[in-house]
């Protein structure tokens, strides 16, 4: 009897769906998914590949874009790019901080310590907006986080058990790399640019990447396409600078309640097993 | 209250149960506290809810030590949080992930309630006490979902609150209390703060009420007849403490995949935005566990009767142990109602699917369809059903069809085992 009735009920789901995702066709931008060596329950973040990243960000990014709640010393954190502390301390004292008041009462300035944030390219939001024609680049923080891939049924809750969690970076991939004319029939604005990625394919971001842009020194190719992979893996640690202690002592928790409960299964059978 | 004539040994400890009886209390409580002996896993969701509750609240005073609840500061404190405090962002991603598990589980214990009948006489008490914890678990959830004011808790926030401007008269003066103002602003976040941090006491306390109500009438179990004698009972403990436990370790695997693997899989991408009052994101749409209600509010097109649905559609349960007019508890024994059990289970995840969707075309006229059922199912199947349906025979006992006639010389009956 249950049976058919979740029969009847999977059946009505279905139909429903079948008829609500001919509706969300139109309009529909589909993102793919991208390989990430951070994906994953043991997924890590490549180090030379954070280091690149952090290269794309510094060089192009950053002339636009704000990071303001990571620090310098972040870079030479475990789980991070993997800089030494005076790798860090050496990129940090590249950057003028204001600090101050100081005894005169006046604000001053001085290179960067490790305990400070990434100082940010405009001083306030408007000052940001007057210099992009009214558009505003998004601080970069947790980009990587706020941005996201919906995957609909049944694949959202296929994307439980396979722990997908890179909907920014493959996002933010499908961005640097979605850059192109627009299609007959469509016009886009002076200061627009077209995007497949992008919601509303109008974007005011230029290209930001050029195939050559940044020089490499371990080899990798400097494409457009490594460039995306490899600043949007660098965000994604920026967004997220613990998970890899995350996903390790996730492990260890797992291994811990999984035993745990073995035994508390068998406790159970045992005190149960004089009742019958 | 007390199962219980236990009397301390130690000395001390006498002497304090003279004069407050809490030990004996304890004891009959949780230890020779009487459990029918045919509970199924179903029933261990009480003690995974007292779990998370305790998880939510030792985790929340925690976050509160490093959280500023003001509109320029909320969002880069969570942030601290996250990447500067010591182990915040496993305290955070519990907290938010366990306000989700909370859910999961308080969604399995209603519906437990619904198939086994757990709401009729003598549980009405308890029941509505029940229904009582569920919303101030909405208000608290929805509250807590505001405190990181990113784009998300600002719009859900801006969303609920002027639900109650639809209200006739007293609408405006109702919100504009709520907000502090004439908008969601400062005052709005720090009075949710206040509230989300008392809301859960108020929490506990209920739920006391519905510990003691549930011990004062005893549990119901899947065969929905009354304990008849000793032999249908085992004590709580160890019993019931060991399987509780099991149950318990079992939910908490589900909860650490969240947390650990899966942290943001349950949230939204837009509350990594900070709030901005001068940008509605495309879609707003609130955490998961209320999208079956926020399908129901959009499905009405006229504003106040959508409100009026949705509180409708919460309320209706503290009603239901007079609108299921059918003597019989368990669906076990109630074939037609078994079956609408699940279409409603159904029209439920529904409604959810559907609360996720945008309010438009197909989509409207489906929920309107689900909503309208919903219903139904409450105010005219239960009452109907009650006179129409035959239910199948009882068992005379409990432990008639798990010991059989001859087992009930076994005698475990509601006393602890002797130690050897």
């Amino acid at each position: 009897m249950r049976k058919t009735a979740l029969l009847i009920a999977a059946a009505a789901m279905f139909g429903l769906g079948s008829i609500v995702s001919v509706q969300a066709a139109e309009g529909h931008i589909v993102i793919q998914r991208q390989p990430w060596s951070f994906a994953g329950p043991f997924g890590t973040f490549d180090r030379a590949q954070l280091q690149r990243g952090y290269r794309i960000y510094k060089d192009v990014c950053a002339a636009c874009h704000a990071m303001k709640l990571v620090s310098f010393r972040n870079l030479a954190q475990p789980g991070g790019p993997g800089f030494s502390e005076a790798q860090a301390k050496t990129v940090a004292a590249g950057f003028q901080i204001t600090d101050g008041p100081n005894d005169k009462g006046e604000m001053f300035e001085r290179p960067g310590r490790l305990s400070d944030h990434f100082p940010s390219p405009d001083p306030n939001e408007q000052a940001a907006r007057a210099r992009f024609n009214g558009a505003y680049p998004p601080d970069l923080s947790v980009i990587a986080k706020a941005r996201g891939v919906e995957a609909g049924l049944p694949r959202g809750l296929i994307d439980i058990i396979t722990q997908y969690q890179e909907g920014g970076p493959d996002y933010l991939y499908a961005l640097l790399t979605g850059y192109g004319k627009p299609p007959a029939g469509e016009t886009i604005g002076d200061t627009q640019h077209w995007n497949r990625a992008f919601p509303g394919h109008r974007i005011s971001m230029p290209p930001p990447l050029s195939d050559g842009q940044v020089e490499y020194t371990d080899g990798t190719p400097a494409t457009v396409d490594q460039y995306a992979r490899d600043v949007a893996a660098f965000l994604m640690w920026a967004a997220e600078p613990h998970m890899e202690a995350r996903k390790r002592i996730g492990f260890q928790v797992m291994i811990f309640l999984l035993i745990f409960a073995g035994l508390a299964y068998y406790t159970k059978k045992k005190v149960w097993a004089d009742l019958h | 209250m007390s199962h219980s004539d236990f009397q301390p040994k130690n000395p001390a400890l006498q002497w304090i149960e003279r004069r407050l009886p809490i030990f004996s209390m304890m004891h009959g409580s949780f230890i020779s506290y009487p459990v029918p002996r045919n509970l199924n896993y179903w029933w261990t969701f009480g003690g995974i809810l007292a779990f998370m509750l305790v998880v939510q609240i030792i985790t929340g005073i925690v976050l509160v030590m490093h959280y500023t609840p003001t509109t320029a500061e909320a969002f880069d404190s969570v942030e601290k949080i996250m990447r500067d405090v010591n182990f915040g962002w496993l305290l955070r991603y519990i907290h938010a992930n366990g306000a989700s598990m909370f859910f999961l589980a308080v969604y399995i214990h209603i519906f437990r309630g619904l198939y086994y009948g757990s709401y009729k006489e003598p549980r009405e008490v308890l029941w509505i006490l029940g229904v009582i914890i569920f919303v101030l678990m909405m208000a608290a959830a929805f509250m807590g979902y505001v405190l990181p004011w990113g784009q998300m808790s600002f719009w859900a926030a801006t969303v609920i609150t002027n639900l109650f401007t639809a209200i006739p008269g007293v609408g405006k003066a109702i919100t504009q209390l709520l907000w502090g103002g004439y908008s969601v602003d400062q005052p709005t976040l720090q009075r949710f703060f206040a509230l989300h941090y008392l809301l859960p006491f108020m929490i506990a306390g209920v739920v006391g009420l519905h510990i003691w109500a549930l011990h004062h009438v005893g549990q119901g179990n899947p065969a929905g007849i009354d304990v008849k004698s000793d032999r249908d009972t085992m004590p709580f403990t160890p019993y019931a403490t060991v399987k509780d436990n099991f149950a318990l370790i079992c939910f908490m695997v589900v909860f650490a995949w969240f947390v650990f693997y899966i942290p943001n899989y349950l949230g939204h991408p837009d509350n990594y935005i900070p709030a901005n009052p001068l940008q509605t994101p495309p879609h707003i749409v609130p955490e998961w566990y209320f999208l079956p209600f926020y399908a129901i509010l959009r499905a009405i097109p006229n504003k106040l009767m959508g409100v009026v649905a949705l509180f409708s559609a919460i309320l209706v349960l503290a009603f239901l142990p007079w609108l299921d007019t059918s003597k019989v508890r368990s669906a076990r024994f109630r074939p037609l109602y078994k079956q609408f059990f699940w279409v409603l289970v159904a029209v439920c995840i529904g409604l959810g699917y559907l609360g996720a969707k945008p309010a438009e075309g197909a989509y409207v006229i489906i929920a309107r369809i689900l909503t309208a059922y919903y219903f139904l199912h409450f105010l005219v199947i239960l009452p109907v059903l009650g006179y129409f349906e035959t239910p199948k025979p009882l068992p005379k006992s409990i432990s008639e069809p798990v010991l059989g006639k001859s087992g009930a010389a076994s005698g475990i009956g509601a006393r602890a085992p002797e130690k050897n």
